[in-house]
């Protein structure tokens, strides 16, 4: 679980959030990804676990969505669903007005590459590799040569802040630089849509806030973020949260007071010379313990 | 992707487990290298024998007691071998009568000999003939004389001395004129020869020539070995073999046989030649282990890489992508350690060729390539099947 930092309810809220918010749930005109009725059930040590029970959900083009749940929730099973890693049981599901339920494995995997962005809780970056390396791997698979793979990996680690870590294997960046990686792996495609599942969850609450800032940059520049936690602060970010239980959705809500990150990193470091007195209170926003 | 984006996906895995690539390779590198060498060898003998087989000429009859022919015969050793009846002086004395100036009968014996020149002694073989010995034998008198009809009426105890002998006993010196003791006998050195290499019976170049009544008195036997007719046209050889046989039936029955040199040649050759695809058989199966140590590897490396193949999946690898890395690895191993294999075994076949008669064949190193190349694609297609075919999810939760 990560603390929230002392300061964070005592924010004033942006009147621009709260109009946003209030448009409500059910938006879409042009619709990103469409899930329909979808169920997934799967057979665990010989016993039937219904993940998923016929789950409806529509997540609209530049929207910044989070789906929230505990743990056993579903909430990974649907993620998986709407990247395409899993089949549904049930249902159908559909990227840019594009039914994907009868395709093969290798049309999948083309459809992954072209409009899907994945951020993981545990960064999965290739071992032994570098950063630019790692965000150039969907490009190779997409077949783009090697020098515009290079321009276009090297322009997405500049975006987020690791314009001068290209060469730098995973295991020679920080937490919070791995993830930054990811992303920028996740971005290089020009994906219509970016997944990130518990992007902080191994981070520490500093390099979470960072990875959110750059979530909510990129989604004010108008690309699609979906975002998969258990922590109601991180869900917090997103324009809206949809609340996920025993594999149905109990609750869809428009975010008020939404966390905007740029602030919080402001706060962040305004506070460092504060908390640097204050040692109790440094434990708490900086190492997020 | 291209497959030469592929190969340096696989060249990166390779190397970022050299020591594990090595010690795979090595299967391949120990098997490749086995092949060469032993059909290297194994050519080179055959090269060998058959071309001093050739150097005596076309035209000659080889007749041995006993049945090699028939199965029910008595090869040596066979069923018959008690009832072979040896050659004598005399059969090689009548054959010569009989057939006049049509050619030249050299009886053969054979046998082993202790020599001693002062402190120095030394063990070789006995080539024993008559007059005639010279038209036979494939030697080059290096000086001396050969011995002559007299001498082997009377059996004198003259001797020619192979190369080898003559280097042991009298080393930098003319052995002509010297006396050396055969057996205890001391005989009169006449002559010694050239280095000549190996021949079909043993090394040539270690053996003494006598008299053959000089042989028979110091072995004590009045067998010989065999009898060599030499055609004076090589155009009748056939004829000359035909005729051998019809004067030999009365007394020997079946009991004997004669060979042409070409016959010979086709015997040791065919011989040979199921020796040296026994040896290439043998190495082969080192390469066979070669392969399954590749899989094993790839195996391993396909588990270990779960997670590496769930995250090229989630970015849109497609199963061909993760098919040919895979194979391509087990490709890029077998013939990396194939063409290594190929440089040893060729080298060593190279080095050893001072020793041992050693040809590398361009067949043999071509064809262990290939095996290599054949081995990697096959023994690499399963395990990279096999990751080509996991789930992106299973292999992205795989710890």
């Amino acid at each position: 679980m990560t603390p929230e930092p002392p300061t964070a309810g005592a924010r004033p809220v942006d009147p621009a959030e709260v109009l946003a918010s209030a448009q409500g749930p059910a938006c879409a005109v042009d619709a990103v990804l469409d899930i329909r009725n979808v169920s997934k059930c799967y057979v665990l040590e010989e016993v039937v676990v219904n993940a998923l029970r016929g789950v409806d959900l529509e997540v609209c083009r530049g929207e910044m969505l989070a789906i929230m749940g505990p743990s056993g929730s579903g909430k990974s099973t649907l993620m998986h669903i709407v990247g395409l890693l899993d089949h549904p049981t049930t249902g159908s599901v559909s990227i840019d007005g594009q039914d994907v339920s009868g395709m093969s494995p290798n049309e999948l995997a083309a459809v992954r590459n072209k409009r899907i962005g994945f951020v993981f809780q545990s960064f999965n970056l290739l071992a032994r590799t570098t950063a630019q390396a790692n965000v150039e791997l969907p490009l190779i698979y997409a077949g783009l040569s090697a020098s515009e793979r290079a321009r276009r990996a090297r322009n997405a680690l500049e975006r987020v802040g690791l314009g001068n870590r290209l060469g730098h294997m995973p295991n020679q960046l920080s937490g919070g630089q791995q993830q930054r990686v990811a992303i920028a792996r996740a971005l290089v495609t020009e994906p219509s849509i970016v997944l990130a599942d518990e992007p902080t969850g191994n981070l520490d609450s500093r390099s979470g806030v960072e990875v959110m800032q750059i979530l909510q940059n990129l989604n004010d520049q108008g690309i699609t973020v979906v975002l998969v936690t258990h922590d109601a602060r991180v869900a917090r970010h997103a324009q809206r949260v949809v609340h996920i239980r025993d594999g149905q959705i109990v609750l869809n809500e428009c975010v008020e007071h939404r966390i905007i990150a740029n602030i919080e990193v402001a706060e962040l470091e305004s506070d460092a010379p504060l908390a640097d007195e204050l040692g109790v209170l440094s434990v708490n926003t900086r190492s997020g313990a | 992707m291209n497959l030469l984006e592929s190969f340096r996906i696989a060249l990166r895995a390779l190397s970022a487990n050299k020591a594990r690539s090595a010690l795979t390779m090595l299967g391949v590198i120990i098997g490749v290298a086995a092949v060469i060498l032993l059909v290297s060898i194994g050519t080179g003998v055959q090269t060998q024998v058959t071309g001093s087989i050739e150097g005596l000429g076309s035209n000659l009859l080889f007749v041995f007691p006993g049945n090699y022919t028939s199965g029910s015969g008595g090869g040596p050793g066979g069923p018959g071998a008690s009832l072979r009846k040896p050659f004598t002086l005399d059969d090689a004395q009548s054959l010569q009568v009989r057939l006049g100036d049509s050619a030249v009968v050299v009886p053969v014996a054979q046998g082993q000999a202790a020599m001693k020149v002062g402190n120095r002694t030394w063990n070789s073989s006995i080539s024993a003939g008559n007059e005639f010995g010279m038209e036979v034998f494939t030697a080059t008198m290096a000086g001396g004389r050969f011995y002559n009809r007299s001498e082997v009426t009377a059996s004198r105890r003259v001797v020619l001395l192979g190369a080898t002998v003559s280097e042991n006993l009298f080393p930098g010196q003319n052995p002509v004129g010297r006396t050396v003791a055969v057996d205890g006998q001391p005989f009169t050195v006449i002559g010694y020869f050239e280095p000549q290499g190996g021949s079909m019976s043993g090394d040539s170049d270690n053996a003494i020539y006598m008299p053959i009544t000089t042989a028979q008195q110091l072995l004590g036997s009045k067998d010989i070995s065999m009898i060599v007719v030499k055609a004076a046209d090589a155009n009748e050889v056939d004829l000359l073999k035909s005729r051998v046989e019809l004067l030999l039936r009365p007394k020997f029955k079946d009991q004997f046989t004669v060979f042409t040199q070409q016959q010979t040649l086709g015997l040791l050759s065919t011989l040979l030649g199921t020796l040296t695809a026994m040896l290439a058989g043998l190495a082969s199966i080192s390469l066979l282990v070669g392969g399954i140590g590749i899989m094993n590897i790839m195996l391993v490396s396909v588990s270990e890489r779960t997670r590496e193949i769930g995250i090229r999946k989630a970015v849109g690898a497609r199963t061909y992508d993760i098919l040919s890395q895979f194979v391509i690895e087990a490709i890029v191993l077998s013939v990396l350690g194939g063409v290594v294999g190929i440089i040893v075994g060729a080298g060593g076949a190279l080095a050893l060729s001072k020793w041992v008669p050693a040809e590398v064949s361009f067949w043999s190193v071509v064809l262990a390539f290939l095996f290599s190349a054949a081995v990697g694609v096959f023994f690499g297609v399963y395990p990279a099947y096999r990751a080509s075919r996991l789930d992106p999810i299973e292999a992205l939760r795989y710890e």
